[in-house]
């Protein structure tokens, strides 16, 4: 398994158990679910980038 | 004409009735089972597929089960490890689990059990407020 493969799927765990725990209704939980599951892989392919251009 | 809202009344009444924790309980014990409990069986079918996903990957990956707690990092492990509930217990029994990571992946096997066992503690709790109207 690579390092993105393991990412996507801990983000979308995680976003299914936000998106339902933290919102009341359905239409609110899936808008949140996709919020988070964006923000999870988003914020980890850009600090990658970051520590790319920090190593070099 | 008042008899609906009565019945619905009655309804929401009877299905208040008893152990008020026992959604909290049976959803740290079994992942989603707080939900079905409650009725809701979309979102505890899909609580459960997600939380079970994320620990059996975490076993697949050769993520460490914690057995003791030497420092405040095992404890802490050891505590989100808990949250689990009978998965834990059961791998323990079973002896799934690496002692200790050996590998790169191990590593994030390991987190993806502990992070599982705290997502299964916030939905137990979710469960808990749908039962007590905290939450619609």
């Amino acid at each position: 398994m690579t390092h993105f493969a393991a990412v996507v799927l801990f983000a979308l765990f995680a976003s299914v158990v936000f998106g339902i725990t933290q919102r009341e209704t359905p239409r609110k939980m899936i808008r949140y679910g996709i919020y988070c599951f964006v923000l999870f892989t988003g914020s980890a392919v850009a600090l990658s980038w970051v520590m790319f251009f920090i190593a070099r | 004409m008042a008899t609906a809202p009565n019945t619905t009344a009655a309804a929401k009444q009877e299905s208040q009735q008893g152990f008020v924790y026992l959604p909290l309980i049976a959803g740290w014990l079994v992942p989603g089972a707080g939900h079905f409990l409650l009725g809701k069986w979309g979102r505890g079918a899909l609580l459960a597929a997600a939380i079970l996903g994320m620990f059996a990957m975490g076993l697949a990956m050769h993520g460490k089960l914690y057995a003791s707690a030497q420092d405040i990092l095992d404890m802490l492990g050891l505590a989100g490890d808990l949250g689990n509930g009978l998965l834990y217990l059961v791998s323990r029994v079973l002896g799934l689990g690496a002692d200790q990571v050996q590998i790169t992946t191990g590593d994030y096997g390991t987190r993806f059990i502990v992070v599982a066992g705290l997502l299964n503690v916030i939905a137990a709790v979710d469960a808990h407020n749908l039962r007590t109207g905290r939450k619609a």
